[in-house]
C-alpha cells in the first residue's frame, strides 16, 4: 500500500516534469526538469528492487549525459524558443492522435496481465540485483553484449566523421 | 560454462569475416592518409566477395544460448546484403571522388551497416535484434549525412534520424510489452507462451501492434514512410541503393522470422493489422509517385509500393508466401540497385540527371545504357520476362491460393497505376530528342559503373527466365521457420 504511495507521487512528478521539459522555454531549464524526471524513473527503479539500475540511471544520465548537455547548451548559447513557433497546422491532427493513442494504450494496460511474475526471478534473487544483472549480461546476453561494443564504436566514428567534415566547411568559407 | 553458453564462432563467421574486413579498412584509412581512398573501396569489396561463401555454409541454427539463429534463412538473406553492398560499393568510390566526400569512413562503415543487417536476419531474440538494428541504423545516419556540405543530405539525415529514434523508442516500449507478456525476449519463448496463453491478452496486441509500427518504420510503409522520400534524395546516391534494399531486406527478415515464424499460431489476429498496412502502402507508393519530378524520389516511392507488395507475401504464412519474399527481395535488390547504378551516372555531374525530364533523348546518344535503364524499368514494374514479373507472379499467386483475393486486387492495381510513372522514364528516354546532347558524353572512370549495371541487367533477366533455380533457394531458406 505505502509503495503504491509512493509510486504515484513519483509517477505523477516524473510526468510533470517530463511535460515541462518540452514545454519550458529555455534549454537549461527544460536539462533542469529532465534531471528531475531522470531523479524519479531512478526512484520507481528502487521500488521495482533494482537498485543497481537505479543507480546506473543516476550516475549515467543525471551525472555524465546531462552535464554533457548542459555543457552543450552553454557553449552553442540556445536562446528562448517559443512554444507556439513549433505549433503547426499538423498539431491538430498530431493531438487527438497521441491522446486517442494513449486512451487505448491505458486501456490495454490496464485490462492486461503479466503471464509470468517477475519474469521467473524469485523475490530472493532479485534481492541480489546487481548479480543477477551481471550474470545475465555476460551469460546469456554475452553476444548482444559484444554487439553493443560495435553500435558504440560506430557511435564514436560517426560523430568524428560528420563533425571533421563540417570544419572542412568553415575553412572554405 | 562454455557449453551452457554456447559460444560458437561458426554461427558468426560472416560477421566475424565482416568485422574483420572492417577493421583493416579503418586501419588502411589511417596509413593511406591524404592518398587516394578508391583502394579502401576494393578491400571492403573483397571483403563482402569473402563473406558471401561463408554466409552460404554457415548453418548452426542454436547458438549463444537461443540468441543466434545462423540458418539457412538467414544464410540466404546475409548473401543478399552482401551482393547488395559489394554492388553499391562499386558504383561508389568514383561518387564519392565527385561529390567531394572521398573519405575512408565511408567504407568501413558501410560494412558495419551489412553487420547490422546480418544480425538482424539471423537475431533469434529481441536484444539481439535490437543491438543489430541499432548497428545498422546509426551507420546509416551518418552515410546519409555523407555529404555534409549538401542541404538536402543534412535535411534528409536528420529527419531519418529524429524519426528513427522515436521509432527505436517505439520498438523498444513494444518489445517490453512482449516481455511482460511471454517473460521473455526470445522469439522461441514467445511463440511457446502465444500458443499456449490466450491470444486476447492485451499486453501481446499492444506489444505486437507497437513492435510492428517500430519495423514498419524501417520498411517505409504508409503512415511511417515519411523520411524516406527526403532520405533517399538527400542521401548520396549510392547509400540510397543500400538503404532502399539492405534496410528494407532487413527489416522484412524480422518480420519473417517473427510473425510467419514465431506468431504464426496468431496469424487471424495480426492478419487484418497487415492487411491494412499492405493495402494502404501499395495504393499511396504508387500513387503518389506519379506526381513526382525528381528520379529519386520517384524511385522512393515506387519502394514503398513494392514494400506494400512483399507484405502480402508475409501475410500469406505458408512456405509459399514466405519464400515468395524472399525471391522478391532478391530479384528486387538487383533491379534497384541498377536503376539506381545509372542514376548515379548521371546524377554526380552537379544535379543535372535528378530530374526524369534530364533523361530526355538518352537513347539516342547512348543506346546502351537506357536499354539498360529501360530495362530496370520494366522490370521494377512487372513486365516479363524480367524478375519483377516472376516476383510479383509468385506473390500474387500465394495471395490468391490464400483466398486474399481483394489484397491482390488492389496489388494489381497499383502496378498498373505504377507502370505509369516507369514508362514516364522509358518515353522520355526513347521518345524526345536531347536539349543538351553534351550532358550524356561518357565521363572517366565510368568502367565500375558498367560492370554493376551489367551484372544488375544479367541477374535481373536471369532470375525472370530461370525462376525455379532461385525459387528452390528461397523454399529451402524459409524451412527452419515454418517448422
Amino acid at each position: 500500500m505505502m509503495e503504491q504511495v509512493f509510486f504515484y507521487i513519483f509517477s505523477i512528478i516524473a510526468v510533470i516534469s517530463a511535460i515541462s521539459v518540452i514545454s519550458a522555454r529555455s534549454a537549461v531549464r527544460s536539462a533542469f526538469y529532465l534531471i528531475i524526471t531522470l531523479m524519479q524513473v531512478a526512484a520507481i527503479f528502487i521500488l521495482l528492487r533494482s537498485p543497481f539500475l537505479a543507480a546506473v540511471q543516476v550516475f549515467i544520465y543525471v551525472g555524465a549525459v546531462m552535464v554533457l548537455f548542459l555543457f552543450a547548451v552553454m557553449v552553442l548559447d540556445i536562446g528562448r524558443e517559443k512554444l507556439v513557433a513549433y505549433m503547426h497546422h499538423q498539431s491538430v491532427i498530431a493531438v487527438p492522435a497521441v491522446i486517442v493513442f494513449f486512451i487505448m494504450g491505458a486501456y490495454m494496460i490496464i485490462r492486461g496481465g503479466w503471464n509470468v511474475s517477475n519474469a521467473g526471478f524469485p523475490e530472493a534473487a532479485l534481492a541480489k540485483s546487481s548479480e543477477v544483472i551481471g550474470k545475465e549480461m555476460f551469460g546469456r546476453y554475452l553476444f548482444p553484449f559484444e554487439v553493443v561494443s560495435l553500435v558504440l564504436l560506430i557511435a564514436l566514428i560517426g560523430a568524428v566523421a560528420l563533425v571533421l567534415r563540417g570544419r572542412e566547411k568553415d575553412k572554405q568559407c | 560454462m562454455t557449453n551452457l553458453l554456447n559460444i560458437n564462432y561458426y554461427a558468426v563467421a560472416p560477421e566475424l569475416v565482416l568485422i574483420g574486413f572492417a577493421f583493416l579498412v579503418l586501419i588502411l584509412d589511417l596509413l593511406l592518409k591524404g592518398r587516394d581512398k578508391a583502394v579502401l573501396g576494393y578491400v571492403t569489396a573483397f571483403g563482402l566477395l569473402v563473406s558471401i561463401p561463408v554466409s552460404y555454409f554457415t548453418n548452426e541454427p542454436v547458438s549463444f544460448s537461443g540468441m543466434v539463429a545462423a540458418d539457412s534463412f538467414s544464410a540466404f538473406f546475409n548473401i543478399v546484403f552482401c551482393v547488395a553492398a559489394f554492388l553499391t560499393t562499386l558504383i561508389s568510390m568514383d561518387y564519392m571522388k565527385k561529390a567531394k566526400a572521398d573519405r575512408g569512413e565511408y567504407y568501413y562503415i558501410t560494412l558495419f551497416a551489412v553487420i547490422g543487417m546480418m544480425l538482424m536476419a539471423s537475431a533469434n531474440d529481441f536484444v539481439n535484434l535490437y543491438a543489430g538494428l541499432e548497428l545498422m541504423a546509426l551507420s546509416f545516419y551518418v552515410l546519409v549525412a555523407f555529404k555534409i556540405n549538401d542541404n538536402k543530405s543534412v535535411e534528409g539525415a536528420l529527419k531519418y534520424f529524429v524519426l528513427g529514434a522515436l521509432s527505436s523508442g517505439i520498438l523498444l516500449y513494444g518489445i517490453s510489452f512482449l516481455y511482460g507478456y511471454a517473460g521473455s525476449t526470445n522469439f522461441a519463448e514467445i511463440a511457446r507462451a502465444a500458443s499456449a496463453g490466450s491470444s486476447q491478452n492485451m499486453f501481446l496486441i499492444l506489444g505486437v501492434c507497437l513492435t510492428v509500427a517500430g519495423f514498419a518504420f524501417k520498411v517505409a510503409l504508409f503512415p511511417f514512410h515519411l523520411w524516406s522520400p527526403d532520405a533517399y534524395e538527400g542521401a548520396p546516391t549510392p547509400v540510397t541503393a543500400l538503404l532502399s534494399v539492405g534496410s528494407k531486406a532487413a527489416a522484412f527478415a524480422v518480420f519473417l522470422r517473427f510473425f510467419a515464424g514465431s506468431l504464426a499460431v496468431l496469424q487471424p489476429h495480426w492478419a487484418m493489422l497487415i492487411w491494412v498496412f499492405s493495402a494502404a502502402t501499395m495504393l499511396y507508393g504508387s500513387v503518389v509517385g506519379v506526381s513526382q519530378k525528381n528520379i529519386v524520389r520517384m524511385l522512393a516511392y515506387s519502394s514503398i509500393a513494392h514494400a506494400g507488395i512483399i507484405l502480402i507475401g508475409l501475410l500469406v504464412t505458408n512456405d509459399k508466401g514466405s519464400s515468395g519474399v524472399l525471391y522478391y527481395l532478391l530479384v528486387y535488390a538487383f533491379m534497384n540497385i541498377g536503376a539506381f547504378s545509372v542514376i548515379t551516372l548521371f546524377v554526380r555531374n552537379n544535379g543535372k540527371g535528378a530530374n526524369i525530364c534530364d533523361y530526355k533523348g538518352l537513347a539516342s546518344k547512348r543506346p546502351w545504357l537506357a536499354f539498360f535503364m529501360a530495362l530496370f524499368m520494366v522490370s521494377l514494374a512487372g513486365i516479363p520476362p524480367t524478375g519483377g514479373f516472376t516476383a510479383k507472379f509468385f506473390i500474387l499467386a500465394s495471395a490468391v491460393n490464400s483466398r486474399y483475393y481483394l489484397l491482390a486486387g488492389i496489388a494489381v492495381v497499383s502496378t498498373v497505376i505504377s507502370l505509369f510513372f516507369y514508362a514516364k522514364v522509358i518515353f522520355y528516354m526513347y521518345m524526345k530528342e536531347a536539349d543538351d546532347a553534351s550532358v550524356f558524353t561518357a565521363s572517366p572512370g565510368a568502367a565500375l559503373y558498367n560492370v554493376v549495371i551489367v551484372i544488375s541487367a544479367v541477374a535481373t533477366v536471369l532470375i525472370g527466365i530461370f525462376p525455379s533455380v532461385f525459387m528452390d533457394m528461397a523454399v529451402q531458406a524459409v524451412k527452419p521457420l515454418l517448422m
